[in-house]
This record gives structure tokens, sequence and C-alpha cells, in this order.
């Protein structure tokens, strides 16, 4: 198990690295460098070059690279093209926030679409799921600006229960997001519990069918027992993995809610620094989004590692 | 092949392409999703023949009128006939779609399969790269793009289909992998057929379902996506009608002029989930299970 | 059992178990309801051991399943009741048939490795039966798990309670679910196919256990099986299912030896038997699905002894004097049906001309793959090879099998010689010329059309994709390029060849049963013309009816083309069917080989002994030896016998660490062994 853990945490290392070459690539074949951001109009020229060479842009790629990949190894992200500021300040509250966000949603997500899979497996076929499995699908596929304007519609122009805006600042204190928070969080909760929930029901329906749950059933296991005892905790392993990817999805997917109600996250960040072509601060998003979907992933792994006897123990069997 | 062979195929392929039809309408979640998507796609063919206004017509004096008798979804902060705009508002999004959908689940299959089946250091290497890719959020890598290039047709597609085959490869891997371990594909590789022989006799007649299925998923993640783009001012300019573009436009009123977004809303939503229950339908059809698949 | 008994012999005790006229079933695609069971009377009474017998489709698990009153999704019952002393388990409540199920009856399932929960510890899931079925306090739990893993032979069960259903071996994981069942004291058990899928040694040795339960606990067993073997060892009487219905019922005796139901008597001839090397008789055609009889006997279209009755009016099952119960119209003339197959094999070619077909030499193969590790560091995978040593000769035309438990390398060693595994080292020479290239690739087409295989599974080696011409078009299109009028014509003579019909040809595989799959798959092998056809297990996916009939095809065909065979078995009287020699691998190392009639009636090597003493044999009258424990091993000894082990006549230091010398007879008998030749059986003692 060790073993495959060394080799699951080496590949992730090597996708990480991988990713942080995609990026300056990306970014170094692109027209336009940090300088041509800063300078706007004026990029041109002497000027240009003094701005270069201060960035060190005259220097080989590689070089360059190298710089950049070994900053980020420290935590140095570099300083912004627009405003020359450092990085990993700018970066550090917003990216809390969006955390803060993420967290929230998993905390209401998670349990809902636990036991709304569950029941709906187990009332298969039944109006139950069929409720259940209909909203789902309108969860799941409207995308989320649609939710996000009729929940404002609904929730604050209508009803006027919670703002339909963020107003905050993005280094207020997490107690300041309150209530406003509220309809983001609802938004992408709601996404990811239809895609979870989904996993489930199929995971439990399967295991309902399988014919160790059969045996239980002939062996007296009474109902709740046999679901508690030998359907969950087989069930619910595929889940694991399900729900990184999800989650790591959404990461990226918030960028739309955060835009939607205004919220001050890395996403919202990401989409002005990449209308602003502030280089340097799109590639350092890019790379913090990458390593926490990689990590989230080697996370799911390692649980599923953990809860799963067949992967926990020797193999004795082939 | 002989013809009586190709023939045969043929036949059988028609035949399942009808049993697999009637499954999906058998179904009454299948039969309501492929209603909605044939009715989009007939408006998208037929509505700059039928809607009632000019979608471009500018008329200050309707500015956030109401709905009522001759606008009936009423008009937008400009004036604009919403019903008429939200006919047309689909055109731009299904034709992108369209085109990239294909485009996406064909270069990725094939690669899929081909990595499949080779194995080895070169399927090592390209699926760290297919993995490094998918770690980075969709909606930056096409805004890096557009921002760049333009937001024009000829550059959404494109991107559209590059970045949503990267996915498809890893999916064709996997469905070829299951195939791969089969005996049917071990005694074709005994008889000494070469790859490309097996990719297309073996391989691609039982990965086809899993790529037809994971097609229409990525249909409708590429429409979330264009209506998304679109949303965030990076997709269609103005003053082409889009429903996401429209969306975004009518929020800013949404207090006093609410029917403004419940066009393109609905219009948006239902073939969205159209597509979804065609494909869930679909899925069962062919007998695969998509329920497990994330949506990456 | 049953109706048969006279009344007054039973009419004091009550059957434990009454099913009574049941009939179940489903709703089919038009709507219309299909029945999968018709019209079942069955009386089980304390003590008795029933054996329910048939093949795939005849019912015989849905019949055992509803006694616990328990019916797959989609199956309803029609009509009738499945009673427990007395009560319908269909209108029971969940609370009683909880009760019931487990506490008095208990099943012991076909496949224990997918029936043990496997995210649960053994001991746990034997101590939840307890709980739930037995009066023991719950302090006494942990130790009466612990006997109870002793009782069914469990090795170490201090630490068995501690493991996970993965970590056991099947025959491990098939002795804990026999322990669960057996945890709630139940007055019935029932079996299914609880030995289906176990090498023959672990077959023995479970059944053994499972007849001395039944003799000290006084405990019914239904035994559910289409294995006659297995039946004949456990059971007092039989009921034969054919197509959801009981045909044939009786003592086991009568029924094994002698019986009187038309179907009976075909799946008997169609047994291969490891006495005499004819080939079985096959049961022409296939059995009627669910709802396509109607009023017709369900037996009439297979049935030689067929009259127009038969197809109008479905026989009742009539009680006979002699005890027996039949479901045939005719059952006197049943009587003279042949019991046994009559066909001498194809001729045989014993004397070594020299022309071989194929050579063997000094094949070693490795499983052992280089991990992420190696590969970075360029390490060699070091350790004791899969498969070691392998040497024999093929002639023109002759038939070799190979037999041996899972695990022995047979397989391995098939995939070699057709170039889907490169040897280690060892060379495979062609016709006595140069060593053939390790791997497909670097064949020549020749080379490859000259040697083909056929797979166990035909649904997974024929594409589900393609149409019967498809499949049989790649190899006649790959080798000789056949296009048009030219290739179909062929492929009609290929079906013809292999007794299928033209119209086949558009057929896809889901379409065909499996014994029409499998002649497809032959067709296929013998459509690239064959030196050499390898046959892995290819009659282990059937049924044994359908597997005589494509063991009897096999055979023609290598008389119409003089094709060599090494043909691949775990069932040795199947082997012994077709073989003119045979060869004995244990953990891929090969221990006898010769001439079949010799190996079969004079077994050298005491592994071979320990195998053929295991062979269930469909006749009340044998018994199997049981020698060696049935342990699992997991990899062959470094150094060595590769049977040292287990080997009930070892000698100790030098079998341990020498390798033994093969010994040659005049007959071109061989063993390697450190016991000298034909004198080395436990049973000649």
């Amino acid at each position: 198990m060790l073993r495959m853990l060394a080799r699951r945490v080496l590949l992730g290392i090597v996708t990480v690295f991988l990713v942080s070459l995609i990026i300056f690539s990306g970014v170094e074949i692109l027209p336009g460098d940090a300088c041509t951001a800063y300078l706007e109009r004026e990029a041109q020229g002497k000027l240009l070059e003094n701005c270069r060479t201060e960035l060190g842009l005259d220097r080989s790629a590689s070089a360059r690279y190298l710089d950049w990949a070994s900053g980020a190894v420290r935590g140095d992200l570099g300083v912004s093209a627009t405003g020359r500021k450092s990085i990993a300040t700018l970066v550090g509250d917003r990216l809390k926030n969006t955390l803060l966000l993420a967290a929230c949603a998993l905390v209401v997500g998670i349990p809902l679409a636990l036991f709304l899979g569950v029941v709906s497996a187990l009332n298969r076929d039944r109006p139950a799921d069929l409720i259940i499995s209909t909203l789902t699908i309108f969860a799941m596929t409207i995308p989320e600006f649609v939710t996000a304007t009729l929940l404002i519609l609904v929730f604050s122009v209508w009803l006027g229960w919670v703002p339909g805006i963020v107003l905050t600042s993005a280094g207020a204190p997490v107690s300041e997001f309150f209530p406003e928070i509220l309809l983001p969080i609802a938004v992408l909760a709601m996404v990811m519990t239809a895609h979870i929930l989904r996993t489930v029901r199929s995971s439990v329906i399967e295991t309902m069918a399988s014919d160790y749950v059969q045996m239980a059933v002939l062996k007296g296991v009474p109902y709740w027992q046999m679901v508690f005892r030998h359907v969950l905790p087989n069930a619910l392993l595929p889940t694991i993995n399900v729900v990184a990817l999800t989650v790591a999805w959404l990461l990226g997917g918030v960028v739309v809610i955060e835009t939607v109600f205004n919220y001050p996250g890395l996403g919202r960040m990401m989409i002005d620094s990449i209308s602003d072509r502030d280089l340097p601060v799109t590639q350092a998003i890019a790379l913090i989004i990458a390593t926490v979907y990689v990590a989230v992933n080697l996370l799911a792994d390692l649980l599923t590692m953990l809860a799963n006897p067949r992967l926990r123990t020797a193999q004795i069997r082939h | 092949m002989t013809g009586a062979a190709v023939s045969m195929a043929r036949h059988s392929t028609f035949t399942s392409v009808i049993r697999v039809a009637g499954d999906i309408v058998s179904r009454p979640s299948g039969a309501i999703g492929l209603f909605l998507v044939v009715v989009h796609l007939l408006l998208a063919i037929i509505s700059p023949y039928i809607a009632p206004f000019d979608y471009r017509d500018l008329d200050p004096l309707k500015m956030l009128q109401q709905p009522g008798p001759v606008h009936w979804l009423g008009n937008d902060h400009l004036g604009r006939d919403v019903f008429s705009r939200t006919l047309l508002g689909g055109r731009e999004a299904l034709l992108v779609t369209g085109i990239a959908t294909p485009v996406a689940v064909l270069w990725g299959g094939f690669t899929g399969i081909f990595l499949g089946l080779a194995g080895g250091r070169l399927d090592e290497i390209l699926m760290r790269i297919v993995d490094a890719f998918l770690s980075l959020p969709w909606i930056l890598k096409m805004l890096v793009l557009i921002v760049t290039f333009g937001t024009g047709v000829g550059v959404l597609i494109p991107t559209l289909a590059f970045f949503y085959g990267i996915p498809v490869i890893r999916i064709a891997r996997a469905a070829t992998h299951d195939v791969v371990a089969r005996d049917f594909v071990e005694a074709a590789r005994a008889r000494g057929h070469g790859k490309l022989s097996i990719i297309w006799h073996e391989l691609f007649p039982n990965v086809r379902d899993a790529l037809l299925v994971e097609g229409a998923m990525r249909w409708s993640w590429m429409l979330l996506a264009f209506s998304s783009l679109s949303f965030l001012g990076f997709g269609v300019s103005p003053p082409t009608p889009d429903w996401g573009l429209m969306i975004a436009d009518a929020r800013g009123f949404m207090s006093f002029a609410p029917w403004g977004v419940l066009g393109p809303v609905i219009a948006l939503s239902s073939l969205i989930i159209g597509i979804n229950l065609t494909a869930d339908a679909l899925a069962k059809a062919l007998g695969i299970d998509r329920a497990q698949k994330a949506p990456i | 059992m049953s109706s048969s008994r006279p009344e007054s012999a039973n009419s004091q005790t009550a059957p434990l178990v009454a099913i009574k006229d049941l009939s179940i079933g489903f709703t089919g695609k038009k709507g219309t309801t299909l029945a999968v069971l018709r019209n079942i009377d069955l009386q089980i009474y304390a003590g008795e051991s029933v054996g329910l017998v048939g093949e795939s489709g005849s019912g015989k698990s849905t019949l055992a399943l509803a006694a616990m009153g328990y019916l797959k999704r989609g199956l309803r019952v029609l009509n009738g009741q499945a009673c427990f002393r007395e009560d319908d388990m269909f209108t029971q409540t969940r609370d009683q048939l909880e009760q019931v199920r487990g506490g008095h009856i208990a099943l012991i399932p076909q496949n224990s490795g997918q029936s043990l929960t496997p995210t649960r510890r053994i001991g746990r899931q034997v101590a939840e039966a307890l709980r739930l079925h037995s009066s023991l306090p719950a302090v006494q739990h942990s130790s009466r798990v612990v006997e109870l893993l002793e009782q069914v032979r469990l090795p170490d069960p201090l630490t068995l309670v501690n493991r996970y259903p993965h970590e056991l071996s099947g025959g491990q994981q098939q002795r804990v679910a026999i322990a669960m069942a057996l945890a709630g004291e139940p007055s019935v058990l029932l079996l299914d196919e609880p030995t289906t899928g176990l090498d023959v040694t672990t077959q023995a040795h479970i059944l053994e256990l499972l007849s001395e339960l039944a003799r000290q606990s006084g405990m019914a067993m239904v035994y559910v099986s289409h294995d006659l073997g297995a039946i004949a060892r456990v059971c007092d009487s039989v009921a034969v299912m054919y197509a959801g219905e009981i045909v044939l019922q009786g003592s086991a005796r009568q029924i094994l030896l002698d019986p009187i139901h038309p179907y009976a008597r075909g799946l008997l001839a169609s047994i291969p038997r490891l006495k005499d090397a004819t080939l079985p008789r096959a049961l022409d055609g296939r059995p009627p699905a669910p709802g396509e009889t109607g009023n017709a006997c369900a037996f009439a279209e297979r049935c030689a002894l067929a009259k127009p009755r038969c197809t109008s009016e479905r026989p009742p099952l009539q009680s006979l004097a002699s005890g027996e119960a039949v479901r045939c119209h005719f059952y006197a003339e049943a009587k003279n049906l042949a019991l046994a197959g009559d066909k001498q094999r194809s001729a045989r070619i014993l004397a070594d001309t020299g022309d071989a077909t194929l050579e063997l030499k000094e094949i070693t193969i490795s499983y052992a793959k280089p991990g992420l590790m190696d590969q970075v560091l360029g390490r060699k995978p070091s350790s004791t090879p899969t498969v070691d040593d392998i040497n024999f000769r093929l002639l023109q035309g002759e038939t070799l099998g190979l037999v041996g438990e899972s695990g022995s390398g047979k397989s391995t060693i098939l995939k070699s010689i057709a170039g889907l595994l490169s040897p280690l080292s060892g060379d495979i020479i062609w016709q006595n010329e140069d060593a053939l290239p390790a791997s497909v690739e670097k064949r020549s087409p020749q080379q490859l059309r000259r040697v083909q295989i056929i797979f166990q599974n035909p649904d997974e080696s024929l594409n589900p994709r393609q149409t019967v011409a498809e499949i049989l078009a790649q190899p006649l299109v790959l080798y000789f390029g056949l296009k048009g009028a030219a290739l179909k014509a062929r492929t009609v003579e290929l079906l013809d060849r292999v007794r299928l019909a033209g119209h086949y040809m558009d057929r896809l595989p889901s379409q065909l049963s499996g014994g029409e799959k499998q002649r497809v798959a032959v067709a296929r092998a013998f459509a690239a013309e064959p030196d050499l056809v390898l046959c892995d297990e290819v009659t282990s996916a059937l049924d044994v009816s359908v597997q005589a009939a494509v063991l009897d095809l096999l055979d023609d065909l290598r008389r119409q083309s003089h094709t060599s065979y090494v043909f691949v078995s775990h069932d040795l009287a199947v082997v012994r069917a077709l073989s003119d020699r045979v060869a004995v691998l244990y953990q891929g190392r090969l221990c006898e080989i010769g001439p079949a009639q010799s190996v079969y009636t004079h077994p050298s090597h005491p592994y071979t002994d320990v195998l053929l003493g295991a062979v269930l044999e469909p006749d009340p009258d044998t018994t199997p030896t049981l020698i060696a424990d049935d342990v699992l091993e997991l990899s062959p000894p470094d150094r060595g016998c590769a049977f040292q082990r287990r080997c009930p006549m070892s000698l100790g230091e030098q079998c341990n660490t020498q390798t033994p010398p093969w010994q040659h007879s005049e007959n071109g008998h061989a063993i390697r062994c450190h016991l000298p030749l034909f004198n080395t059986s436990p049973l000649k003692h």
C-alpha cells in the first residue's frame, strides 16, 4: 500500500510539474508580456526595453521558467504586472474567500447528497426516487448563472430575504460575509449535491443488486442493518473519488458564481487578470487551482485506500 | 469485406439505430428530452423566418415594456422584442457546439482508443499531459485563448473542440482498456491483424456506444460553457442575440423588469435539460451507466 | 422425499419444506407472462439430502431461492406455495422471513467470493449469523465463531476471523460460507452449486465435509447442481429439472444408473467418463426459452422418442410403483436409449515418426512485470518463473491434453505458443525447422495462419458487435484475401462444417446459444486451415450436453484435416475423451506426460494420482480418494520438486532441494519424480 501511495504522490507531483510547464509555455506563446500589459499604449522603444530588463524578461525562456518555478515552490509567486504588488498577498485573501465558499457548500452538500442519494436508491422507481431524480437533473444541468439569476429574482428581488449581491471587500473577516454569502453557497451546493447524489444513487443500486447483499437478505439480516452494514460501506467507496472530482471541478467553475454575485474570490480575480492581461497573476492562479485539484484527488485516493480493505491489506490472491 | 457482409452490417446498424431510438422514446424522460432537442433544432433552422420582429430593431419608446399582445415577452432595455430575440438566441450556440462536439468526440475518441491499445511509454506520457490539462479550470483555458484571438465563431469552434476533446481521450482510453482485455482482441492479435485493423474492426465498434453517450454529454457541457462565456461577456458580440448575453443584460433590470430574463432562461434550460434527458435515455438504451462519471 | 414416496411412510411426519404446485414467472417484453418454473411439487423431510439437477436455465436456483421466499428482481409467483412447516413463505411478513432465513433455512451460495461482504471481516460476518439466529449469550459468540471455523476445517481460525474475504482462497471462502450457514443451526441447508468453480481437489474436500456435516447434524440438505458427479457424492434422492419443470424424481442410485426419462438418459450419456476413452454422446438442440413450450412436452423437440402426442399434450408428473416420478408419456420406452457414448474417437497416431508439428524446448515464462520503480532504476524483477522448463513434442494430427488445476500455467503455455506472451527463455520449434519468433508481431503470415487458438468463453472471444459472417471474414480476408462471392461461399462452407445453417451468417453472437457461439469460434479457427489448434478450456463455459457436441465436432474436424491439438482443460474426463497423449502440470512444471491410456490407467506421479483420485464421477459406486490437503499455493517453491509441499509420498530433504529427474518408460510414459516410475502411487499399497 505504501508503494501505491508513493506512486500516487509521485504522479501528482509530475502532473503539477507538467501543469506549470503548460501554463508557462502557454503564456509564452501568447502575444504580449507583463510589460506590454503594464505600459499599455506606451509599450514601445526604450521604455519597453527598460521594463523588460527590469523584470528580467530579456533572459531566455528556460531561465525565466526556472526562476518562476523555484519561486513558486518557495511560495513566492512574483509581482503583478498592473500595480506591481506581491501576488502572494493579492491572492491570499481571495483564495481564503473561495475556500470559504467551497467549504460551506461542501458542508451543506455532501450530507444532503448522501441522504437523498440513499433514499432515492432504496426507493428505486417509486415516487420519492422519481422526484429526487428529476430535481437532480434540473440542478445538475441548468447553468449556474441561470440558477443564480433565478434565486436572486426570488429570494432577493421578490422576497427580499437575503442580499442578491456581495458588497464585502476581499480582506474582510469571515463573519462579515454572512448573510451575503448564503445565495452563492446555495447555488454551488445545489450543483455539487446533484452530481454527488447521482453517483451515490447508482452506486447504492448497484450494491443492492450484488451477491453479498442478496446473501445478507437470505441470512435473515434485518433491512436497516443490511443497509448500514452491508450496503453503504461498499456503496460509498466509489463516491469518494467522485466527490473529489466534483469539488475540484467546481473550484474552476466557481468563476461564474463569483461573478454573478460579485463575490471577491479567486475566480473573479482570474477573470479580471485575464481581461487586464496581467499574465503573472493569471499564471499564479492557474498554478494554485491546478495544485488544489491534484491535491484533492490525491486525498481522495488516500481515503479510498484507507476505507477499502482490498487496497488496505496485502493482496494474497491475484 | 464482401458486399454481402457490408450490406448485412448496414442492415444491422440501421435496425439497431431504430431499436435504440424506439427504446429512448419508450421512456417518458427520453421522449420529453428528444422532443425538446428536436424542437430546438427545428427552431434554430426556421426561427429567422418566423420571428415576428427584427432582433436589431431598437425602439426607445418600448424600453423594458411589459409583455403584451404585440410583444409576447416584452421588450429589453433597448426596446428590442424579447420573444424574437429568444427565438433566435440559440442559433449561434447550436452552430458552434453542433460542430465542435463531433470534432471533439472524434479526435479525443480516436486518440484515446489508440493510446488504450498502444499502452507503454507514449501512453504514460500523454496521459500525464491530459491530466495536467484537466487540472486547469476550463474557463481559464478558454478565456486565455479567446482574449488573445477574439470571440468569433472561428475561434470558439476550434477552442471548444480542442479542450473538450481532452477528457474524451480519458473516457475512450478507459473504455478501450475494458475491451482490449477481452479475448476477441487477443484472438485478433493472435491471428496477426495490424493495430489499425484491430482498432477499426474490434475496438471502435465496442467503444462507439460509450463515445455516443459521451458526445451527448459533451454537447450539453459545451452549451453550458458557451452560454457561460456569453454571460460573462466573452461569447458572441452584440447585437447578435444569445441567451447567455440576454440574461446578463436583463439581470441589471431584474428588480423592475423580471420578464426580461424568463424567456432566455426557459429556452436555455429546456435545451440543456432536453439534451441531458436524451443522453440519459440513450445511455440506458445502450446499457451504459453514465451516472458514475464526474463532470470533467 | 416427494410424492413418489408411499404415503404411509411419512404420514406422521410432516415435511419441513413443501413446494406445492409452484409456478414462477416474469412479464416479457410483449407484456405476456413467461414462466420460469412450472407446477413444481417437492417435499423435503428432516434428515434427507435431495439433489436438484439441471442445466443452466432449468430453474433450479430459482426454485431453491423460492424455498426461502426469495425472488430475484422482476420475478413473481404465478401460482402455488412454497411452505416451510406449513407456512407459505410468500405470505410471511418481513420479520417472520428474517426469522426463517438463516435460522431455519440457510443458504450456501454458488460464488462465496462474491457472496461475502467485502468490507466486513470474516469473524464479524459469521458472528452476525450467530447474533441473529443463535440462542447463545453474546459473550460466547467469538469463541463459537472460532469453533465453527474449526468445524469447517479452516486452518488457523484465530487469525482468520480478522481477515477480509478477498484475502482467502476460493475454497476457504466456500468454507466460511458453510460456517456462516451452520451458525444459525438450521434444519434445512440449501446449497446452490457450492463447489462450482473450485479446483477438483478442493471440490472433493468440500463435498466430503458437507456429507459429514449432514450425517452428524441430521439437517436436511437441498443440493442444487449441474454436476451429477457432485450429486452422486452427497444425495439420497434426486429431482431432475428441465426448462422449469421437474421431469424425473427418484432415488439417486436409480437416476444415476438407469433413469427412465429420455432427458436424464441423454444427460448421462453426454458426460465424459474417466474410465473410458469414448466420446460422450451429445444432446442435439437447445432447451426452450420461457414461454416457448406451450402445450407440448418441454423436451419433445430434442427427444428421440417424441411422438405426435408429445407436442400436443403436456405430460403430467406420474408417480410409479417403483418410487420414481416421471414427466413423460412414453417413459417405458426410455430404457431403450443408450446411457453412454459409444462413439470411438478418430484413429490416433501413436508412433513417433519424427514429424513433429511443434516442439517446445525448455520454455520458461514469468508473469512478474517490472514495476514503475524497477523501470526507473532499470532493475529486473527476480522471482521464480511462473512456468519453468517445459519440454514436449506434438506429432502431426495428434492431440495433447494439458491438465492441471487453476494456476498450473496451462493457459500461459498456450498463450506463449500462440505468440501472445513471450517466454523468458526457450524455443518453440515448428515442424523440425527453425524456432518460431516469440511474439506475433515478428511471425510471418504463414506462421500465424498455421497456429490458431480457441478460447474458453465464446462470449469473450467473439466480438459482440460483429455478425457471424464478419467474424469469419476476419481470418478469410487476412490470410486468403477472399472477396465477394468467394468469401460468402467459404463462409457458408465453414458454417456447414461446424454444423450450423447458412442463415446464421447475419446473426450477432448475442442471438446464438452458448454451444452455437463456441462452434462459430471453432469455425473461425478452422477458417485459417491451421496445422495446430490451441484449445483453451473450450468446453468449460458450456453445459455438459452442449460440451459433448463441441467435443464431437473437434474430433471430426481433426479427422478431416489432420490438425494437431493442444487441448487444455481442468476436467480430466474431457481430456481423456479427446487426447492421445496427456501432460500433467503442477505450478507451471510438468509432472507427468505419456499416452493417455497409460497415464489414466497407471498414473505414476503422486500429483496425477491426487488429481485423478479427486475426480467426481456421476456414479454412486465410486468414491473420490482424498490424499493430499487442498492447500493453496501462491507460487512454486524456489528449488526441488514443485509438488513438495503437498506430496503424500515426499521423501523429505531430497524432494525439497533437488529438482527431480525425468524417468522414461518404453511406451513414452515419463514422470518427473524422485520415486521410481510405476512405483509411486499411494493408492497401490
